[in-house]
């Protein structure tokens, strides 16, 4: 992993398109089709109130859900990826065994992954609860933990949903300072939230949902002093209701 | 109530004694039910966690027997186990029928029920917890299998438990295709059988009490191990 | 977690094999009724046989239908049931080769100790029935079809009586759960002595009437015909059949007593082991 296998890797990620994608269950649409082309090595927010289909997005982006009509498809060989959800899924095993799992998933060969975990929970400040197991680490050790095994899987593009919404306030630090490193390596950044002030720090563009429909995508300069829509005016002054 | 008072002497007398025959019927008793036990975990587990995994058409019937099963009645095992053994049945020519061997494979058919029920309900919970992430690392659904095993272990624990539990309190399977011979197929509860059918009341349930005392200590051992091993990993 | 139930199997059914490993020739299996061996004849007997010959025999203990049942299905080696008929039929259908009188037994009436159908007084086996059926006194029937339930229903047919409910009790159980029962509800039950002379839960339960001839139990000795199951040990099982007709066999089975009574009584012919 040396830096220069990091230069320019912009280049090597492929488009992610949405075309007339829809999230239809039990006959209520949850979102709207939508058609939507995101590119380049960039840091995107996604916002909208709840319920404006944050997530449904981030699972058809990840393939983790299939559209009920329309496409999503990467233009081009579909790029290594990971994903850090609201509320982390951690293994009942010890916040070590967490990250040489992923790292037995993705293939590492046996002897490396020990020295390689150690690594990564260096980085996000975690050795010294290596052994302890996972699940009684609080919220924001957690989601660090989450951070740190994806981290291990060196993706391409890098899915984080509501990262911090149940953080503290320095634990949401921590994961804005790993979204910026994991950006520094290359890595594409996908990441939900309804927090202004952390989209204005993070992003490089912005995506508004509102009720299921796609309101404005634009660039986050752009999106947060001239907006095209007076949706995201109403978005930005606090008057769409949440 | 005499006969208790009774019971009592005689499973004192039994434990203290260490009667060679007493040792013989408790030490197969136990090797039948335990390989009954892991030959049950052995196929199982892996089946109630695909069962778990995989959707397909006629699933849910498939868990309705599985689940219906678990009620089978130990006599109807037994007599089903003793028709396939039978010199006249198709692996009669093994010639398992009225040794240990056959009644291991009578029990595997009452506890497999039970454990690949069990195991599917627990593994069905885990995975719903565990799905997203899984798909995102990529995993297929059989390499999530053993992932998910070894994460329900401790639920999975008590599941084999059950299963231990089932196997070494039945009677009606072992008797038919073991047949109660002294000192090659007898366990503590076809002797009890046979000690009651005596009139013998006080020793049937002194050896009653014994069975029990083992599966207690059985269940102590594994809650213990159970305990420390969750409060050391979460 | 799969890992670790592999070997623990492995480990049981190496521990499950040892027992199977018996010392000396081989073994045969041997069907027999559950009063038999709950009399305890077998554990005094097999031994001398064995020390004779070095072969040992395991008793598949019980009822008289599904002992003929696993006979004719060719799961045991040999047969030894008190059901003369049946021995007759089982030889005649071709599934037995042979069979020969081994010894005899015999049944008794057993009641509560007040006997309120007066059986006691009887002069012979018909009278005891009749006066119960006619007292309409509490009697529990093993119901299972086995010996000696058909010999029970036999001495009813001769008594003239057609027993009934709610006074006859038929249980579908053993001979000890059926003595259980009886003594429970302090009722009247035949019984094989064997079975009585060994049972431990009496409670009020009292021996009211025994000694008539129609009353005798004959066991039988039948050898399962080679030609119907080649893979059976029909040479152990014939040294086994020979050898309780023979002297020595006839002399463990009278020497066999429970609480000083001798419960069974050979009765071999002469010759009858060397007969075709």
């Amino acid at each position: 992993m040396t830096q220069m296998a990091h230069q320019l890797p912009e280049l090597a990620i492929p488009a992610l398109r949405f075309e007339g994608a829809s999230v239809v269950h039990r006959g209520q649409t949850l979102l709207q089709p939508l058609t939507l082309s995101l590119d380049g090595c960039r840091r995107t927010l996604v916002m909208g109130p709840n319920g404006a289909g944050k997530s449904l997005l981030m699972r058809l982006a990840h393939g983790l859900l299939l559209p009920s009509a329309g496409q999503v498809y990467w233009e081009g060989k579909p790029p290594r990826q990971a994903m850090v959800f609201q509320r982390p899924v951690l293994l009942k095993r010890s916040a070590l065994d967490n990250l040489t799992y992923a790292l037995a998933v993705s293939g590492t060969p046996w002897r490396a992954r020990k020295p390689l975990a150690r690594e990564a929970l260096a980085r996000f400040g975690l050795s010294p609860l290596e052994r302890r197991p996972a699940r009684v680490l609080s919220g924001g050790e957690q989601q660090r933990l989450a951070l740190a095994r994806a981290w291990l899987l060196n993706p391409k593009v890098l899915f984080l949903d509501e990262p911090t919404a149940a953080l503290d306030p320095a634990s949401m630090r921590a994961v804005e300072a790993a979204v910026v490193d994991f950006h520094a390596r290359g890595t594409r950044i996908l990441m939900t939230t309804h927090d202004l002030n952390q989209a204005k720090r993070l992003a490089d563009d912005v995506v508004l949902l509102h009720e299921g429909r796609l309101i404005e995508h634009s660039d986050a300069e752009r999106f947060f002093t001239t907006p095209a829509s007076p949706t995201t005016r109403a978005f930005i002054d606090g008057d769409l209701i949440w | 109530m005499p006969e208790f008072d009774n019971a009592f002497q005689a499973a004192l007398n039994l434990i203290l004694g260490l009667d060679p025959t007493l040792v013989g019927i408790l030490a197969l008793s136990l090797q039948v039910s335990l390989a009954a036990v892991a030959v049950g975990a052995v196929i199982g587990l892996p089946l109630g966690a695909a069962l778990a995994l995989w959707r397909f058409p006629g699933r849910g019937a498939v868990v309705v027997v599985l689940n219906a099963l678990m009620g089978l009645p130990p006599v109807v095992a037994g007599l089903a186990v003793y028709l396939l053994l039978s010199r006249a049945g198709p692996l009669g020519q093994f010639g398992l029928l009225f040794t240990p061997g056959a009644m291991v494979v009578a029990q595997v058919l009452l506890i497999l029920p039970i454990i690949a029920a069990l195991t599917r309900q627990q593994v069905e919970e885990l995975h719903a917890e565990y799905r997203e992430q899984l798909q995102s690392l990529g995993l297929s659904r059989l390499r999530r299998i053993p992932t998910l095993l070894w994460d329900a272990r401790f639920g999975l624990m008590t599941v084999i438990l059950a299963g231990f539990g089932r196997a070494s309190a039945e009677v009606g399977a072992v008797m038919i295709v073991g047949g109660n011979i002294e000192g090659v197929t007898r366990v503590m509860t076809t002797a009890i059988v046979l000690e009651t059918s005596k009139g013998n009341l006080p020793l049937a349930l002194g050896l009653g009490l014994v069975l029990l005392a083992l599966v207690t200590l059985i269940n102590g051992a594994a809650y213990l191990v159970g305990e420390t091993a969750r409060r050391r990993l979460g | 977690m799969p890992k670790a139930g592999l070997i623990l199997a492995a480990l049981a059914l190496m521990g499950l094999s040892l027992p199977a490993t018996a010392q000396g020739i081989g073994h045969i299996t041997l069907a027999s009724t559950t009063s038999t061996e709950n009399s305890g004849l077998f554990g005094a007997i097999i031994p001398a046989f064995t020390e004779a010959t070095g072969i040992e025999v395991r008793v598949v203990a019980v009822g008289t239908g599904q002992a003929f049942e696993i006979a004719r299905r060719g799961d045991v080696d040999s047969l030894l049931v008190h059901d003369t008929e049946g021995e007759a039929r089982f030889v005649a259908e071709g599934h037995g080769s042979e069979r020969a009188d081994v010894m005899y037994n015999d049944f008794v009436l057993v009641g509560p100790a007040g006997d309120p159908a007066g059986i006691a007084e009887a002069d012979d086996v018909n009278e005891a029935f009749a006066r119960i059926g006619a007292a309409e006194a509490p009697f529990t029937s093993r119901g299972d079809d086995s010996g000696t339930h058909r010999a029970e229903q036999r001495l009813w047919k001769a008594a003239g009586i057609a027993p009934a409910s709610p006074w006859y009790r038929e249980l579908g159980s053993g001979m000890g759960a059926t003595l259980n029962t009886a003594a429970a509800m302090d009722a009247y039950v035949f019984t094989d002595r064997a079975t009585w002379v060994a049972f431990r839960n009496r409670q009020d339960l009292t021996l009211l009437f025994e000694g008539d001839e129609a009353l005798f139990n004959q066991y039988g000795s039948v050898r399962i015909a080679p030609e119907r199951h080649p893979h059976l040990k029909h040479d152990l099982a014939a040294q086994w059949h020979e050898w309780l007709l023979s002297e020595a066999g006839q002399q463990a089975i009278a020497d066999f007593r429970v609480n000083g009574e001798q419960l069974f009584f050979p009765n071999s012919q002469p010759n009858a082991a060397d007969a075709p």
